[in-house]
C-alpha cells in the first residue's frame, strides 16, 4: 500500500456546508483497494454524512483495526486524527479515547474478520459500555488481505472461490447486537448510498454505540455465484425495513409536516431521526420485534436492511461513569492533584 | 524460652496460623498496627492462599528495634489457630520458643515438643459461652487471641482498645463485643501465664514520622497526584488493590466540587488486552492513563505494548509481580517478569522500567512514571511485586511539593501547530530522538495517522527499508536516552570492599540486613540497588569497579543478572547470583548464606 494524495484542484462551484467546507474537505488519500470494492462506496457515504452534518473534520477521531475495511479511514477526513490499531482491538482504543475526550465525534471502521472473530470480545464489550461512536462494520464474509478464507459471517452453503462450501452457521452482527442490548442497530448495503448516508448520519448523532452493519461485497474473493454477500445476491434479497431520514434540529418542524406518517425519534442532541416503516406497524424502538423480524427474513434467506433498532435515550459510557461534562483531557492539573494538605490529612489515618 | 538470654525486647517474630475467610486478616493487622503505634519498628507479611474461604493462611510479624524489617525465617511465638496445620506450625517454632494454641480441644500429645513452651487457652469455649451465633463466635475468637498475644508480649491494651473504638465508632454493640473478646484473651493469659514473655514490647519513638501503607495504595495515590484520569484494568491478584485504591482515593479526592461528577474514569475491561487498549486510546487522546496487572496480564498485553512502543504512545503499566510461569502461584511473591517487561512484544522493542523498593517509592515512582511516559512517548512499567504491593510496610511519610509541574513532554498546542509550516509526527526536530506530538481535536494541522505498520519520519505508511529503519533507529536512541532520566540507583559503599552486592525492588531490606550480618563476619560489601532500566552509567560503573558482583533477586533464572550481562559492559565472570524464588518475601539469612556460598565457590583476592 502506498499513500497517494489527491490533487487539490477544486471546482469553484462546489456546494459548501455550514462551515464553508466542500465535500472535498472531507476526503482522504486515494484508495488502494481493488477497483469496485464495496468499501470504497461506504467511504464515499461516510464523507457525505460528515459533510452534511457540518462536523469539522479535525473534531473527529477515526479508528480502525486491521484488514481491508480498516485501511479505509485514510480515505476520508484528512484533517482528522486517525488510528489504524491492531486486528480486532479498535473498540478498546476507541473506548479509551472516548473516555478521555467525549467531545469529539468517533467513527470506527471494522470488518467481519476484525469484529466477529479475533475482535468479537471487544466488539461486544464496546456495545455493552455503549461507547458513543459510529461503528461501521464492512461485512463481506471473507478475509481479503490473506486471500479469501471464510470469515465468521460467511453463510452456510456459501462457497469460497476455490469451491469449498461453508458448513458453519454465521455470526450475524445485527442479531448479536440486539441480544447484547446495543442501543442502535442498522444494516445497509454498500451499493445503496441513498439508504446508507442517512443511516450513517443517524448513527453519528446517536448518543451511544451505533452499529451499522454494511454488506459490502468483495469483488475479488466473494462476488460470485454461490456467495450470499455478492452484489447480485444482496440486491435481490435485501429488504429494507425502515427508511431512515435524518433531519437536523433546524428543520424539525418542517420535517414533521412533510412526513406525518413516519416514526419520529428525537436524538440525544435534539435532532430528529424519522423512520418510515416499510412494513406497517414496524416499531424501531421495539427490540424484540426487531429481532423477530431479522430472524424471519433470515429464515427466508433474505437480508433485513434499514434502521432495525434504536433506543434514543440510552446511557452512554460517560453517563454510566458519571464523568464531568468537560473532557477529561481538558481538566487542568490543579483540579486533578489534591495537593500537600490533602496528602497530610490522608496519611493521618494511616497509623 | 530462655529467660536468661540477652535482651529480647523489641526483637522477635510472631507467626499466626489461621484459616482464610474467617476474619483473621483484620485481627492480625490489628496486632501489627498496635505495635506500630507503640513506636516500635515492625513489619507484617501476609501469606495467603488463592482461595476465598477455608484454606490455611499465615501472618508473620517481625518486630526489630534496629529497623530490620525483612521477613525472618525464625518463629519466636507461633499462634496456631488452625488444627489442620498444627504439625507444620509447631515444627517451625525455633527451639526454646513458644506456641499459643486453642486448648478447647486437647492437643495431640505427639505434636508436643519438649524444647517448646505451650500456652493453651480455651478460646473457642470461652467465645461460645460469651457470644451468640456462629459468625460472631468465629470473629470474636480472632480478637480473643489478639488479647492473649497482647498479654504475652505486653502490647498496650489501651492502644488496642483505641483502635477498636476508631474502627467501630458509634456502633456500640460491635464495640462492646470486640472489647469483651479482647479482654477475654488478655485476662486469661494474665491470670494463667507468667506474662510478659522475655520476647516483649517496650514503647519506642521510631515511628514518629512514619505511616503504614501498601505499595499498591501508594502507587494508586501516585496516580492521583500525577493527574491520571483514565484507569483500565482486569482483576488479577496481586494487582487488584491498586485500581481499587485508585477508585477509592478518587471518590474522596476527585469529585467536581460543583457537580459531584467524577474527574476520572475507571473502566473494568473484559480482559487485559482491552485494558491496555483503553489506556493507549486515552494516552493517544492526551489523558494520563494507566493499568494495573501482574505477569499473566502482561503476557496478554504484549501485542499492544509493541504498538505503543512503535507508534510512540504514552502509557503507565503497573506490574505487581507474582510467582509464574503461567498461573503459577497467584498469591505468592516473585520477581520473574523482568525479561517479559524489558522486551515486551515481538520485533525489536525495549521498555522503560522503574523498580520501587518499598511503598514509599511506589508513590514517587508512580508520579515519575507518568512524566517519563509523556516525555519519552512510550510505555513505562512500574515493576513491583506482591510483597511490596500487598503487605503493610512502615514507611516515612509521603510529601508533596505543591509547586510540582507535570512533565507533559512535547505536546503541541493549537497555536504552536498554527505557527508550523507543516507538522510531521515522527520528525526528530531537536535531535534527542523525541518527536513532537499533536493531540486529536486540537487543530486541523495536527492531524496524522497513527499506525503500528511501517511508517516513515513523516508519519506516512511505508514498506521502504531505509525509511523504516530511520524511524526504528531513532526510537532506539530515544529509549537509550531515557537511562539518565530515571531515578538514580541506590549505592552504599564501604571502605575497602572489592565485592558488590546488587539487588532490586523489595529485596532491599533483606539485602541491607545481610550486608550488616556479613560485615560483622568480616565480609565487606558495596551495595547497589537498581531502580530503573535502561541501566544508567552509574550502574555500569559500579559493576565494572568490583571484582565480583553478587546479584540477589527473586526468580529462578537470574533475570536481573542476565539483563546486566546484556545491557552493560560488565563481563559475565564478574556477575554471580543469589536467588530465592519459593514465593515468600526474602530474608537476610537466605542472602547471607548465598553470599557465603558464592564466596566459597569463587576465590576472592585479598583486598
Amino acid at each position: 500500500m502506498t499513500q497517494t494524495a489527491k490533487p487539490s484542484v477544486r471546482h469553484p462551484g462546489l456546494r459548501k456546508n455550514k462551515l464553508g467546507l466542500t465535500r472535498r474537505d472531507y476526503e482522504g488519500t486515494q484508495s488502494t483497494l481493488c477497483a469496485g470494492c464495496g468499501h470504497d462506496s461506504i467511504t464515499a457515504a461516510i464523507i457525505q454524512a460528515f459533510f452534511e452534518l457540518d462536523i469539522p473534520p479535525y473534531r473527529v477521531a477515526k479508528l480502525s483495526g486491521i484488514g481491508c475495511s480498516s485501511k479505509t479511514p485514510t480515505y476520508f477526513l484528512n484533517e482528522a486524527h486517525g488510528f489504524n490499531s491492531l486486528h480486532g482491538r479498535m473498540p478498546s482504543i476507541a473506548t479509551g479515547a472516548n473516555a478521555a475526550n467525549g467531545d469529539l465525534s468517533y467513527i470506527g471502521v471494522s470488518g467481519d474478520g476484525d469484529s466477529l472473530s479475533i475482535g468479537l470480545g471487544q466488539f461486544c464489550h464496546a456495545m455493552r459500555r455503549n461507547v458513543n461512536m459510529l461503528y461501521v462494520l464492512e461485512n463481506n464474509g471473507v478475509y481479503g488481505l490473506t486471500k479469501g478464507q471464510f470469515s465468521a459471517s460467511a453463510d452456510v452453503g456459501s462457497t469460497a472461490k476455490r469451491g469449498e462450501e461453508n458448513q458453519m452457521r454465521p455470526i450475524d452482527p445485527a442479531s448479536l447486537a440486539l441480544t447484547l442490548g446495543a442501543s442502535f442497530v442498522a444494516r445497509s448495503f454498500s451499493g445503496d448510498k441513498k439508504q446508507l448516508v442517512p443511516i450513517l448520519k443517524a448513527g453519528l448523532t446517536h448518543q451511544g454505540f451505533a452499529l451499522v452493519d454494511v454488506i459490502s461485497p468483495c469483488v475479488t474473493f466473494n462476488d460470485h455465484e454461490g456467495s450470499t454477500k455478492s452484489y447480485a445476491h444482496t440486491r435481490e434479497h435485501g429488504h429494507e425495513v425502515v427508511e431512515t431520514d435524518y433531519v437536523p434540529p433546524l428543520h424539525e418542524i418542517q420535517a414533521k409536516q412533510d412526513h406525518g406518517a413516519a416514526t419520529a425519534v428525537t436524538m440525544h442532541d435534539g435532532s430528529v431521526v424519522r423512520f418510515r416503516s416499510v412494513h406497517e406497524g414496524y416499531d424501531p424502538t421495539d427490540r424484540a420485534a426487531a429481532y423477530t423480524h431479522l430472524k424471519e427474513l433470515q429464515a427466508r434467506g433474505e437480508v433485513a436492511t434499514g434502521l432495525l433498532f434504536i433506543e434514543p435515550k440510552s446511557l452512554d459510557l460517560h453517563t454510566l461513569e458519571n464523568t464531568v461534562d468537560q473532557p477529561l483531557v481538558d481538566v487542568p492539573f490543579e483540579k486533578l492533584c489534591p495537593g500537600s494538605a490533602a496528602l497530610a490529612k490522608l496519611q493521618s489515618r494511616w497509623r | 524460652m530462655d529467660r536468661d538470654s540477652p535482651d529480647r525486647t523489641n526483637d522477635f517474630v510472631i507467626k499466626v496460623a489461621t484459616v482464610n475467610g474467617t476474619g483473621s486478616a483484620s485481627a492480625n493487622g490489628m496486632l501489627m498496627q498496635a505495635i506500630f503505634r507503640m513506636g516500635v519498628p515492625v513489619s507484617g507479611k501476609n501469606v495467603f492462599p488463592s482461595n476465598i474461604q477455608g484454606l490455611p493462611t499465615w501472618y508473620e510479624i517481625r518486630v526489630n528495634k534496629d529497623g530490620h524489617l525483612a521477613r525472618s525465617p525464625k518463629v519466636d511465638l507461633m499462634v496456631t489457630m488452625n488444627p489442620k496445620t498444627y504439625e507444620q506450625d509447631i515444627a517451625e517454632v525455633s527451639p526454646g520458643e513458644a506456641v499459643l494454641y486453642d486448648s478447647s480441644w486437647p492437643l495431640d500429645e505427639e505434636l508436643r515438643r519438649a524444647d517448646v513452651m505451650f500456652f493453651g487457652i480455651p478460646l473457642s469455649h470461652m467465645c461460645v459461652e460469651s457470644f451468640k451465633g456462629a459468625r460472631e463466635r468465629i470473629l470474636m475468637k480472632n480478637i480473643a487471641y489478639v488479647g492473649a498475644v497482647a498479654a504475652l508480649l505486653s502490647i498496650d491494651i489501651d492502644v488496642l482498645e483505641e483502635m477498636l473504638s476508631e474502627k467501630f465508632g458509634t456502633k456500640q454493640h460491635l464495640m462492646d463485643s470486640n472489647t469483651a473478646a479482647l479482654r477475654l484473651g488478655y485476662d486469661y493469659a494474665m491470670e494463667h501465664f507468667d506474662c510478659p514473655l522475655p520476647i516483649c514490647l517496650e514503647r519506642m519513638n521510631a515511628n514518629r514520622n512514619s505511616v503504614l501503607m501498601t505499595g499498591n495504595m501508594a502507587a494508586a495515590l501516585g496516580c492521583v497526584y500525577a493527574g491520571a484520569t483514565v484507569g483500565a484494568w482486569y482483576p488479577i491478584t496481586p494487582a487488584t488493590s491498586l485500581m481499587d485504591s485508585f477508585r477509592g482515593f478518587c471518590e474522596r479526592l476527585r469529585k467536581d466540587p460543583e457537580t459531584g461528577k467524577n474527574l476520572y474514569c475507571v473502566i473494568q475491561a473484559e480482559d487485559e488486552l482491552a485494558a491496555i487498549g483503553i489506556v493507549l486510546g486515552a494516552g493517544w487522546m492526551g489523558a494520563r492513563a494507566f493499568t494495573s496487572t501482574s505477569g499473566a496480564g502482561i503476557s496478554l498485553m504484549n501485542e499492544f505494548l509493541g504498538l505503543a512502543y512503535y507508534a510512540e504512545i504514552p502509557a503507565v503499566i503497573f506490574d505487581v509481580q507474582r510467582a509464574g510461569p503461567s498461573t503459577g502461584m497467584p498469591t505468592r511473591t516473585q520477581q520473574g517478569d523482568f525479561f517479559t517487561v524489558a522486551f515486551a512484544s515481538h520485533g525489536d522493542t525495549k521498555h522503560i522500567l522503574l523498580f520501587p523498593g518499598d511503598p514509599r517509592e511506589c508513590f514517587y515512582f508512580s508520579v515519575k512514571a507518568f512524566d517519563l511516559a509523556e516525555r519519552f512517548q512510550t510505555p513505562v512499567f512500574v515493576v513491583s511485586d506482591l510483597d511490596v504491593g500487598m503487605n503493610d510496610w512502615v514507611c516515612e511519610k509521603l510529601e508533596w511539593d505543591d509547586g510540582h509541574i507535570p512533565d507533559r513532554g512535547k505536546v503541541l498546542s493549537a497555536e504552536e501547530l498554527q505557527e508550523m509550516e507543516a507538522f510531521y509526527r515522527y520528525l526528530d526536530a531537536d535531535g534527542d530522538g523525541i518527536p513532537a506530538r499533536s493531540l486529536p481535536g486540537v487543530d486541523p494541522k495536527g492531524a496524522y495517522f497513527t499506525r503500528g505498520s511501517g511508517h516513515d519520519r513523516f508519519g506516512r505508511y511505508t514498506e521502504d527499508g531505509d525509511l523504516y529503519q530511520d524511524v526504528v533507529d531513532r526510537i532506539a536512541r530515544k529509549i537509550e536516552g531515557a537511562a539518565e532520566a530515571l531515578p538514580p540507583p541506590e549505592v552504599r559503599v564501604v571502605d575497602g570492599a572489592t565485592i558488590g552486592i546488587v539487588t532490586v525492588g523489595g529485596c532491599r531490606g533483606a539485602v541491607l540486613e545481610a550486608v550488616e550480618i556479613l560485615a560483622e563476619e568480616g565480609i565487606a560489601l558495596d551495595f547497589l540497588r537498581v531502580t530503573g532500566f535502561p541501566f544508567s552509567t552509574a550502574v555500569e560503573e559500579f559493576l565494572l569497579s568490583h571484582d565480583l558482583n553478587i546479584v540477589v533477586e527473586q526468580n529462578r533464572d537470574g533475570q536481573l543478572r542476565r539483563l546486566l550481562m546484556l545491557e552493560t559492559a560488565v563481563p559475565k565472570s564478574k556477575l554471580a547470583s543469589v536467588l530465592d524464588y519459593r514465593g515468600a518475601p526474602l530474608s537476610a539469612e537466605v542472602v547471607a548464606r548465598g553470599v557465603r556460598d558464592r564466596l566459597g565457590l569463587v576465590p576472592v583476592e585479598a583486598g
